[in-house]
C-alpha cells in the first residue's frame, strides 16, 4: 500500500501537524518508504494467532478510588504557556 | 588518587566506603570533567549545585554509618526522566521550559539509595533515533575517533557541525557518550527498540534493558508504552548490576510494573556458567553481515564454550518480521502518547487563527522531522480502514515473535547470544538523510527483544578493523537478568575490558 498526496494531508490533519504544500511530496516519499518497508508483513501467516495485548503476562491491579497526590491547581498549571486564575487559557472555541 | 573519574562505579563505591575519597571530591572531579567535555554535547543541563549538595549529604551519611548502596556516586540522567524542578524535555523543542513538579520513580529510587545527580543527558528527540542526531539540542559526539583522525582534527570538528566525528548511537547517545568519556560513573537510559544496547555497543560500554515490567515507567516521558523500559549504561557489567538493583522494583504508580523482589544482581557476577545452555539463532546471520561481526560472534561462542557453557543452534523463525512490525506498533503508540503535546498544558505554544491551527502550528514547530514522520505513520496505521491490516496484524506477529523465544526457552536454553549491532559506529551526518529506513536497520538485532518483552544486555567483546568497539548481545528469559549478568561477565572477562579513549576533547 502507498499513500497519495491527499492522504498525506489527511494524515497530517488527523495528527494535528501543519504541513506546507511544499512539504507534501517529500513527506509522501518518506511515508511510502516506511510503508514499503513494512509491506513484507502481509506475507506472514497470522491465521488463528491472537494479537498481543500484554507483553509480559501480568495480573491487572486495582487501587482504591481515592485522591492520591493532588498537588494543587497552581502546580498543575505551573508549566502552561498561558494560564489565568489557575485555568489553562486557549483560543476561543465557541462562537 | 590521580584521576578519580577513571574509577568504575564499584571501585568508587569501595573507595568511598573505605573513606579513601569523599563524595564531594568525587563529584567535583566529575563536574570538572564535564566542563572540559562540553564540546561533546553529552549533557543538555548540568546541575552542579544540586550535585554538590547531594554529595555533601552523602558524606554526612557515610560518616554516620547510614550509607545507601549508591551513596555518593555521581551519575547522569537521560533527559527523558522527570526530575523535580530540573530540565525535563526528552530533548524536544515542544517541551521548552518544562520543569516537572515530580520525580520519576526510577530516579527517586537512585536518590533514595544515595546516588548524586550531575545533570541531564542528551538523547534523540522523544527517544526516536539511533544516532542521537534527532535531538533538538544537536548531535552528541562519541569520544571514540574515526580511523585515521587525531585529537587536533577532532577538536576542530567539535567546534563546527561535528560531521565526520562518530555518533554514540541512540537514542541514549548522551548517556553512552558520557559514560565512555568518564563524565559520570553510570547513567540512566531507556530502550524501546535498542536505545540502551545499541549506544552501549557503539561506545564500548555495557547496557542492559531489563524485562518489561522490571522498572517502573512512571515519570518517564512515554514513547511506546508497551515497549519502553528503563535501564542503566555503565562501564562494566558489575556497575550495571549495581545500578539496576536500585532502579528496579515495584511501583504502585505503574500498573505494568511487577511486584516481585529485586535480586542482588551483583552477586551473579562471576558465578559459574558451566552447563548453561546458550542458543545461537541462525536467523541472526543476516545477508551482508560484515566479516568482523561474524568473527565477533564466533569469539563470543568460543569464550562461553571455554567457560563450560553448552552451545546449541536454535531457530527464531519470525526474526525478520520484528523490525517492520516494530515500525507499526511503536509509531502507533507514539502517535497516541504524543497527542498530549498540544500547546495548552506545558511547553511550546505557537499561536494560530483558531484553536485547531494553534495545535497544528505548535506541533509543526515543536516536533522535529523524525518525530513528525513517526506520528503521521502512527496516525495512518491506526486510522479507519487500516487498523486491522497494519496494527492488529503487527500485534499478531508480535505474538509469533514471543512464541519463537518461548519455544527456545522450553528446550532448556538459558540465554541467547547474538551480535548487538550490524556494524560499528558510523559518522555524524552519514545515515538516514534520504531514506529513514536506513537508520532503522541499526536496531535489527535488538528490536526483537522489546517486541517480546525480554531482558537483553550489550557487552563489549572486541574491536573493529578501524579500532572501534563492537558489542555482543545476550537475551534472557523473562525476569532472569541474573543469568545475563553471569554470562555477560564471562564475555567481559574473556574479551578483556575495553580501553576507553583518553580525553582529546
Amino acid at each position: 500500500m502507498s499513500v497519495d498526496q491527499a492522504t498525506v494531508r489527511r494524515i497530517a490533519h488527523l495528527a494535528r501537524i501543519a504541513v506546507s504544500p511544499e512539504e507534501v511530496p517529500h513527506l509522501q516519499q518518506e511515508l511510502n518508504a516506511i510503508l514499503s518497508f513494512v509491506e513484507e508483513l502481509s506475507e506472514v501467516d497470522v491465521e488463528g494467532v491472537e494479537p498481543m495485548t500484554s507483553v509480559v503476562p501480568m495480573k491487572m491491579v486495582w487501587r482504591a478510588d481515592a485522591v492520591t497526590d493532588h498537588a494543587g491547581a497552581e502546580v498543575v498549571v505551573a508549566n502552561a504557556p498561558t494560564s489565568e486564575d489557575n485555568f489553562f487559557v486557549v483560543p476561543k472555541v465557541v462562537e | 588518587m590521580t584521576d578519580v573519574t577513571r574509577l568504575t562505579l564499584a571501585e568508587a563505591r569501595d573507595a568511598l566506603a573505605a573513606k579513601k575519597l569523599s563524595a564531594v571530591e568525587l563529584t567535583k572531579a566529575h563536574l570538572g570533567a564535564m566542563e572540559k567535555a562540553r564540546g561533546l554535547n553529552a549533557y543538555v543541563t548540568e546541575t552542579p549545585e544540586q550535585a554538590l549538595a547531594m554529595a555533601a549529604a552523602s558524606d554526612a551519611r557515610i560518616a554516620s554509618g547510614a550509607a545507601g548502596p549508591l551513596e555518593g556516586l555521581p551519575i547522569g540522567v537521560k533527559d527523558l526522566y522527570a526530575t523535580k524542578g530540573v530540565h525535563t524535555q526528552a530533548c524536544s523543542h515542544i517541551l521548552d521550559g518544562f520543569k516537572p513538579d515530580y520525580e520519576s520513580t526510577v530516579t527517586a529510587n537512585l536518590w533514595r539509595d544515595g546516588a548524586v545527580m550531575l545533570g541531564k543527558l542528551n538523547m534523540d528527540e522523544f527517544a526516536m533515533g539511533s544516532s542521537n542526531e534527532t535531538s533538538y539540542y544537536g548531535p552528541v559526539a562519541s569520544p571514540w575517533l574515526p580511523a585515521g583522525r587525531d585529537g587536533a582534527w577532532a577538536r576542530e570538528a567539535l567546534k563546527g557541525d561535528k560531521k565526520g566525528l562518530l555518533v554514540p548511537g541512540g537514542s541514549s547517545g548522551g548517556s553512552a557518550s558520557a559514560v565512555a568519556a568518564h563524565l559520570c560513573l553510570g547513567a540512566t537510559a531507556s530502550d524501546t527498540g535498542g536505545s540502551i544496547r545499541q549506544p552501549a555497543a557503539f561506545t564500548g560500554t555495557v547496557g542492559i534493558k531489563p524485562t518489561y515490567g522490571r522498572c517502573s515507567r512512571w515519570g518517564m516521558v512515554a514513547f511506546a508504552s508497551s515497549l519502553d523500559q528503563a535501564g542503566p549504561i555503565a562501564r562494566t557489567v558489575r556497575d550495571c548490576a549495581i545500578m539496576l538493583r536500585s532502579m528496579a522494583g515495584h511501583d504502585a504508580k505503574d500498573a505494568t510494573c511487577i511486584d516481585a523482589p529485586v535480586p542482588d544482581y551483583e552477586a551473579s557476577i562471576g558465578r559459574s556458567i558451566k552447563g548453561k545452555k546458550i542458543g545461537i539463532p541462525k536467523e541472526y546471520r543476516i545477508d551482508g553481515m560484515p566479516a568482523e561481526i561474524e568473527k565477533l560472534w564466533a569469539d563470543g561462542v568460543a569464550f562461553l564454550k571455554a567457560a563450560g557453557a553448552e552451545i546449541v543452534d536454535i531457530s527464531l523463525p519470525h526474526t525478520r518480521t520484528a523490525l517492520p512490525a516494530y515500525y507499526i506498533v511503536a509509531p502507533a503508540e507514539a502517535s497516541s502518547n504524543l497527542a498530549r503535546y498540544d500547546g495548552v498544558r506545558y511547553g511550546l505554544r505557537v499561536p494560530g487563527k483558531d484553536i485547531q491551527s494553534m495545535y497544528e502550528n505548535t506541533r509543526r514547530a515543536g516536533f522535529g522531522s523524525e518525530v513528525r514522520r513517526r506520528i503521521m505513520i502512527g496516525a495512518y496505521v491506526l486510522s479507519a480502514g487500516y487498523y486491522d491490516a497494519y496494527y492488529v496484524r503487527a500485534q499478531k506477529i508480535r505474538t509469533l515473535i514471543r512464541q519463537d523465544f518461548e519455544k527456545a526457552y522450553a528446550q532448556g536454553v538459558d540465554a541467547i547470544l547474538t551480535p548487538a549491532t550490524p556494524s560499528a559506529a558510523f559518522g555524524i551526518g552519514e545515515k538516514g538523510s534520504t531514506d529513514p529506513v536506513e537508520m532503522y536497520l541499526n536496531d535489527v538485532f535488538t528490536v526483537t527483544v522489546n517486541m517480546a518483552g525480554l531482558p537483553g544486555i550489550a557487552v563489549p567483546a572486541g574491536l573493529s578493523a578501524d579500532g572501534l568497539p563492537l558489542g555482543l548481545q545476550l537475551i534472557g528469559r523473562p525476569f532472569d537478568e541474573e543469568t545475563l549478568f553471569s554470562v555477560a561477565s564471562v564475555i567481559e572477562e574473556s574479551a578483556g575490558r575495553v580501553a576507553l579513549p583518553q580525553p582529546w576533547w
